[in-house]
């Protein structure tokens, strides 16, 4: 008999009111904490990272909370990792990060920032990357791009280009140009 | 080591109707975590408050009132561990729920029942060295959800925890022992089986009550586990 780790409890929807917990002036009230904000302090070239959540009929997601993790401007890791959070806001239909331009990590992997997408009717949250549109020899050598069969696919996983530091990533979660979901 | 989604609820569960169009239809794509999702997280905002973990006082407070929320008053406790039993020392809990009527304090809930004027219905908490938390709170009431008509959600809280590495997210819902709305929630039983919903579910702890003052409910959580290795010193992969 295999030694058997314990069970991991299981995840659940973060259902609709994900705001209270993690963006209450989405919700229509603020506490005093701060639960996570769309903005690095980190050093670096500043960026803006926004898109929309787009579910299988292509309608707009808007009760969805996006996170982001990255490395630092120079690549860096550990306690230089950047986290941040943001709502789908409603004016927009779009999640909006500003932070600084990920460096590479290493081990001839491409720049990309990681996103965590939590809503309701996500019953475990979806994880997926960004990665940019400047580096065009990423699909080929990155080893996770360049591992994806469907070549097709890459790029929901590339950025696109919107204006200086500008970027726009939209997240499909089903339907024709699905973005490609990874398992960590 | 590997997450093990046979833990988890699946992305398609066709009695939770929302899930149908917001479920992937490709298989995930499994790479092994590298150095950013070994990494633990830094938040870099404010330490957590006194009254950050009780969210029967944290809403008041924080709008200058003096009084409490209203509803049965009751503790979460427990311990957080990873898959090899290890615990998970200062890590983040984020907690979200309804109040004692069943209403969340949020623009988009529409249900009849009043709010409480001085709960609002988050808080956060660490883990102390040994994994352990708790947070006081009032047990939030049941509410009705439009699924298959009105279908009701057992009372229940959200957590959100971080673990000591960005690989270990988790996202879940914390059930009461003995409600009878457990068996009958489409949302509680994406996981599959009485078994999995059981790790969801917070016992009672009457030696752990507060005499006179509040119930107390166990809740042990498992996040994922870090690779068994020979050499326990050195940081091994997810």
């Amino acid at each position: 008999m295999p030694i058997d780790p314990l069970k991991e409890t299981p995840s659940q929807t973060a259902g609709p009111f994900v705001h209270i917990g993690f963006a209450p002036h989405r919700a229509g009230f603020a506490m005093p904490f701060d639960t996570g904000s769309p903005r690095a302090h980190a050093v670096g070239e500043r960026i803006v990272l926004t898109g929309q959540v787009l579910d299988g009929s292509g309608a707009p997601v808007t009760d969805a909370v996006v996170e982001l993790v990255q490395a630092d401007a120079a690549g860096a890791v550990g306690d230089k990792a950047i986290w941040l959070r943001s709502p789908i806001e409603p004016e927009t239909a779009c999640y909006r990060f500003e932070t600084v331009r990920p460096g590479a990590i290493g081990d001839g992997c491409a720049a990309y920032v990681t996103l965590w997408i939590f809503a309701r009717g996500v019953n475990i949250h979806l994880e997926t990357r960004a990665y940019f549109p400047e580096d065009t020899d990423a699909p080929a050598t990155d080893p996770v791009l360049s591992r994806i069969e469907q070549r097709h696919r890459v790029e929901t996983l590339i950025a696109t280009a919107d204006g200086p530091g500008q970027y726009r990533f939209d997240i499909r979660l089903q339907g024709e140009r699905e973005t490609v979901f990874l398992d960590v | 080591m590997r997450r093990d989604r046979g833990s988890h609820p699946p992305a398609y569960a066709p009695g939770y109707k929302t899930s149908v169009l917001r479920s992937p239809r490709a298989a995930l794509l499994s790479i092994e975590p590298g150095p950013l999702e070994l990494s633990r997280p830094v938040f870099g905002t404010e330490a957590i408050g006194p009254l950050d973990h009780n969210l029967i006082r944290n809403f008041a407070a924080a709008n200058g009132l003096q009084g409490e929320a209203l509803g049965p008053r009751i503790v979460v406790h427990g311990r957080v561990v990873d898959q090899n039993g290890r615990p998970v020392p200062h890590g983040l809990i984020e907690i979200w729920q309804a109040n004692a009527a069943g209403k969340y304090r949020h623009v988009k809930d529409g249900y009849r029942a009043p709010l409480d004027p001085q709960f609002g219905g988050c808080g956060r908490c660490l883990t102390d060295a040994d994994g352990r938390y708790q947070f006081f709170t009032i047990q939030p009431g049941p509410y009705p959800w439009p699924n298959n008509g009105s279908e009701w959600r057992p009372a229940h809280i959200h957590l959100s925890l971080f673990g000591i590495a960005f690989a270990q997210r988790l996202v879940t819902q914390v059930y009461f022992e003995g409600d009878p709305l457990i068996p009958l929630c489409p949302i509680a039983n994406t996981v599959g089986d009485p078994v999995a919903v059981d790790r969801m579910t917070a016992k009672l702890d009457m030696a752990r009550q507060g005499p006179f003052d509040h119930l107390t409910y166990r809740f042990d959580m498992v996040l994922r586990g870090a690779r068994q290795t020979f050499f326990e010193t050195r940081p091994e992969g997810m």
